[in-house]
């Protein structure tokens, strides 16, 4: 059973947050794309695009440069960003690793996978190595169950894993050492 | 128009009224007939969209109307379904119903801390009534249950999350009664919470009137924290030339002698206030000299404490194991918090 | 061998391009409607293909489309639920990856139907990755004049955005949808209004699954009635099923609603039979339909042979059938334990509730901490009644059917494998090991045996 990870709701120990000037131009184009008076509706997009800009989780400063880039009320975002699992609320490690935990992947060994994983990184799923490479999550089906167990890190699926799959993707991300996201291209 | 039964008993009603107001149309038509209006938890008629959440008010339609009679197929909340020509509802003469209203109640009470000895609603609690009209004896289930922080959203309102049944009554208030929400529900699921995020107070003319809309204690009056248990004093109608335009400064004054504990909205037969109060009249006038007394207050006494119901025998204990945070609430010095 | 009407071309080179895919016939039902045939028409072609939601409901799409409303002056949407978030199922992804102008071209002839000018793809937020193949082929499109203003010369104006969540199954039901797209919480909305009058930015807006509206793409090109020939009674046309589980051959397959389900699940050119022990029990549907043992799956109670088409799938009713669902299917080997299964089939629903209305926030977490109990050797024979009573008190009580989805996979598991949970609570030190069953089978008791 998940342990309840409350928030980080204060902006103490944060960074400031302020958007690139390609993530405002983003965040604009986004906003322009509803009609009139509907610009609300670019919000989870522009969470997005947040997050990939404060290393890839959304502290309250974030939210708050989203508030104010979109003109809502600030519990409208916070509200919002609560709700979905693929937003972050507290900082994460270089790497999210997404596994894949829901029963057809769980027919097919991520039980073991994750196990595995929790072992080599010598954490549980929900914490972050002390180094701050990885963090490691036990999500809920990915959509991939055909080609499980799998993983996802930042945009890429990891399909088809084996242990050494897994070990071999770790190594390589490891020596690698740059954030992922999901808006990742 | 449309005629609509309930439970047997007939009335006609304009379109579009909702099975929940027809129903309380005929309790309030005939007192003995109170038995087919369904409980209520988080619709609140003043407040635009509530209702559907808490699934207490669900009924059976056993007849759609005169043209389509065919049953609806599942339980259907009364407060959001509007009636239909010729339409046959069962409350509580429907077992199956009864007994999935029961599951909702229990569900309603699982994570529920069940303080009522410390909590400032008890007595006029629609979820002691809720329980006691339509619940169990004992609840089956045994796992620890959920808690938060107590926590202050301002000078005068107390935030217990654990005891929310999630209604959103005071979400719709922030969004419809004051010129700016700063609280709202975050997260999912059930840990879901009503929450400020941040560290914010609810600072507005209207804030105040969320105690009024809450069902439970989960919202409380910090100036009448602790101060009395509500069957101690005695309300009385009063009212005073408010300045603010949104408010009439019609109230009933809680009073403990010529003391005037608590000032809260005046509320109607159904528990529903019947015009909001600004927070200059709850709070700040707490001088009987402010006010013009109109009389006693005739209040309907059909809550379990006020009818000492608690005091039935029972057939077995009221948990099969303890609440674990009625002790733990005390331990975190919340009586000190006065 | 069954026809293929979507993946017909799916392994051609070239086919994710626009090039690609025009070299293979692709937008001639977007010529052919916008020059030859009226919005009705089109309408008409459809009820005539019977076809039904492939999301999982299965509700006729003619019937649908037909609902909405058309005030005068008011803008009406087309959505495209590509949310897909149902454990088993990944068809939608696999058809967007490969084939990304075949949605598109479904939309633009759909959305000539309907009269929406704007149409969205919400896209869940996991698929980034496809949002941008998506992103890409749109601006193809855009530029070839396939979207845009009057595409053809016929005066259709037409464009199309998309979408991406964040994380949320329920975002799926079409209303939870709708809030998400609008930029707030993904809470289901109580009904009615239903979203054919009252949709996005309170429009009118039809809701249709991805497979659901490429699928329009070879009905408007070979007429309903020539797509209403494959299939049997009300499960016309084709259908793209996600294997996965214990099989040999996961992937994704067109079949022809009507193939048996033997021949689904044991022919090499579908599932491929199991790999390696023997089956147990399937989930034909996505883990919201009741799972059934093997046998049950094979044959209908009046032991006929089970297809795989809706009606037959159902056949048995709750007791002993199930249902086509999203077409997720998954099957057990007998190394897999129902309990455990059931417990991550309930962790996934507790985790996926928006806790807007009791039964569903408080029951789904009360389940997954019972079978929690149970599958760790901590049970007792009381709980399996009182998940049978919890489940019951969810289901049918709740805004959305997630409530109804987080129900029948208990409700099924404990009416097919009593016995399973029985073992759980009197071989408690055994089912501590977490592969209990792979080590030694479980058996059925003489009592239990499926007739």
């Amino acid at each position: 059973m998940s342990a309840r990870t409350r928030p980080i709701t204060t902006t103490e120990g944060t960074k400031p947050f302020s958007f690139s000037e390609a993530g405002l131009a983003e965040c604009k184009a986004l906003m322009a794309r509803y009609p009139e008076g509907r610009s609300k509706s670019a919000l989870i997009p522009i969470l997005h695009v947040a997050q990939a800009e404060n290393d890839g989780w959304l502290s309250v400063n974030a939210m708050d440069a989203v508030a104010q880039v979109m003109g809502l009320r600030h519990i409208e975002v916070y509200e919002v960003a609560s709700f979905y699992s693929m937003f972050n609320l507290h900082p994460v490690g270089t790497y999210v690793l997404d596994v894949c935990r829901t029963t057809p992947c769980m027919l097919r060994g991520s039980d073991d996978l994750i196990t595995h994983l929790e072992k080599k990184l010598g954490i549980h799923a929900g914490e972050t190595t002390k180094d701050g490479m990885f963090t490691l999550k036990g999500v809920e089906c990915l959509g991939s169950c055909g080609t499980a167990p799998m993983l996802q890190c930042g945009a890429q699926f990891h399909e088809d894993l084996t242990i050494e799959k897994a070990d071999a993707l770790i190594d390589q991300l490891r020596a690698r050492n740059s954030r992922t996201n999901y808006t990742d291209r | 128009m449309a005629k609509v039964t309930i439970d047997g008993v007939m009335i006609e009603v304009p379109d579009g009224t909702t099975i929940l107001q027809a129903a309380r149309m005929i309790g309030e038509r005939n007192k003995a007939d109170r038995h087919v209006v369904p409980p209520a938890m988080c619709y609140y008629t003043s407040l635009k969209t509530s209702g559907g959440y808490c699934r207490t008010c669900i009924v059976k339609v056993t007849k759609g109307s005169d043209k389509d009679p065919r049953p609806m197929p599942k339980p259907v909340a009364s407060c959001r379904t509007a009636v239909m020509d010729g339409m046959e509802v069962a409350n509580t003469t429907d077992p199956g119903l009864v007994d999935a209203r029961n599951g909702v109640v229990e569900m309603l009470l699982i994570n529920h801390p069940l303080d009522c000895p410390i909590c400032d609603q008890a007595g006029e609690c629609h979820l002691q009534d809720l329980s006691y009209e339509n619940g169990k004896e004992a609840s089956r289930y045994e796992f620890e249950r959920r808690t938060f922080d107590p926590i202050d959203i301002g000078d005068t309102i107390k935030l217990h999350m654990t005891r929310c049944i999630l209604c959103y009554r005071c979400v719709k208030v922030g969004e419809q009664l004051t010129d700016g929400r700063v609280h709202g529900v975050i997260n999912r699921g059930d840990v879901a919470e009503i929450s400020t995020y941040i560290q914010n107070a609810i600072e507005n003319d209207f804030s105040g009137n969320m105690i009024d809309v809450c069902p439970v204690g989960a919202l409380t009056d910090r100036t009448f924290r602790f101060a009395s248990r509500v069957w101690f004093t005695k309300p009385v109608n009063a009212h005073r030339n408010c300045g603010n335009p949104r408010c009439n400064g019609h109230v009933v004054l809680w009073l403990k002698g010529n003391e005037v504990l608590r000032v809260t909205g005046r509320k109607d037969m159904w528990g529903e206030v019947e015009s909001f109060i600004c927070n200059t009249c709850r709070f700040d006038k707490k001088d009987l000299a402010a006010w013009t007394v109109e009389g006693p207050r005739q209040i309907d006494r059909h809550s379990v404490i006020n009818q000492g119901h608690y005091n039935l025998e029972r057939k077995q204990a009221l948990l099969t194991s303890p609440a674990p945070n009625v002790p733990e609430l005390a331990k975190r010095k919340e009586l000190k918090d006065r | 061998m069954g026809r293929k009407l979507l993946f017909e071309h799916i392994d051609k080179p070239g086919i994710r391009g626009l090039e690609g895919y025009r070299a293979n016939g692709g937008y001639r039902s977007v010529e052919k409607a916008l020059k030859t045939l009226s919005p009705e028409a089109v309408l008409e072609e459809v009820k005539k293909s019977g076809l039904r939601g492939r999301g999982g409901a299965g509700f006729p799409t003619g019937m649908k489309w037909s609902f909405l409303a058309k005030p005068e002056g008011v803008p009406r949407y087309l959505v495209v639920n590509a949310d897909e978030s149902e454990p088993g199922t990944f068809k939608d992804r696999y058809l967007m990856e490969r084939i990304p102008h075949i949605l598109i071209e479904g939309m633009i002839t759909s959305s000539f139907a309907l009269g929406a000018k704007v149409s969205y793809i919400y896209i869940r937020g996991e698929y980034f990755y496809v949002a941008r193949i998506m992103e890409q082929a749109i601006a193809e499109a855009r530029a070839a004049g396939w979207l845009g203003k009057n595409i053809l010369g016929s005066g259709f104006d037409h464009d199309i955005h998309v979408q991406v969540g964040a994380g949320a199954y329920i975002c799926g039901e079409e209303t939870a949808l709708l809030e998400s797209l609008e930029g707030k919480r993904g809470n289901p909305r109580i009904k009615p209004p239903f979203p054919a009058v009252k949709g996005l930015y309170d429009c009118p807006t039809v809701v249709n699954n991805v497979e659901t509206i490429a699928a329009v793409v070879p009905i408007v090109n070979d007429g309903g009635e020539e797509y209403a020939k494959i299939g049997i009674g009300k499960s016309t046309g084709t259908k793209l099923i996600s294997a996965g589980g214990n099989i040999k051959r996961p992937g994704v397959y067109e079949i022809d609603l009507g193939v048996t389900c033997d021949e689904f699940i044991n022919s090499d050119e579908y599932c491929g039979g199991v790999d390696g022990r023997a089956f147990k029990a399937v989930v034909p549907g996505g883990s919201s339909v009741p799972i059934v043992p093997y046998e049950l799956f094979l044959k209908t109670p009046a032991g006929e042979n089970r297809l795989m088409t809706y009606e037959s799938l159902s056949e048995g009713g709750f007791a002993q059938g199930t249902m086509m669902g999203s077409g997720g299917f998954y099957a057990y080997n007998d190394a897999q334990c129902i309990v455990r299964s059931t417990w991550n089939h309930t962790r996934f629903y507790h985790h996926e509730s928006c806790g807007q209305c009791s039964p569903c926030r408080e029951g789904t977490g009360w389940m997954e901490k019972v079978l929690h109990r149970l599958e760790h050797g901590e049970g007792r024979t009381e709980d399996i009644d009182l998940l049978w009573d919890i489940q019951r008190k969810i289901e049918g009580n709740t805004i959305c059917p997630l409530g109804d989805a987080a129900a029948w996979p208990v409700a099924s598991a404990i009416r097919h494998f009593r016995d399973e949970f029985e073992y759980h609570v009197t071989h408690r030190e055994k089912v501590k090991d977490p592969k209990h069953f792979a080590r030694e089978p479980f058996r059925k008791s003489a009592k239990f045996a499926t007739a």
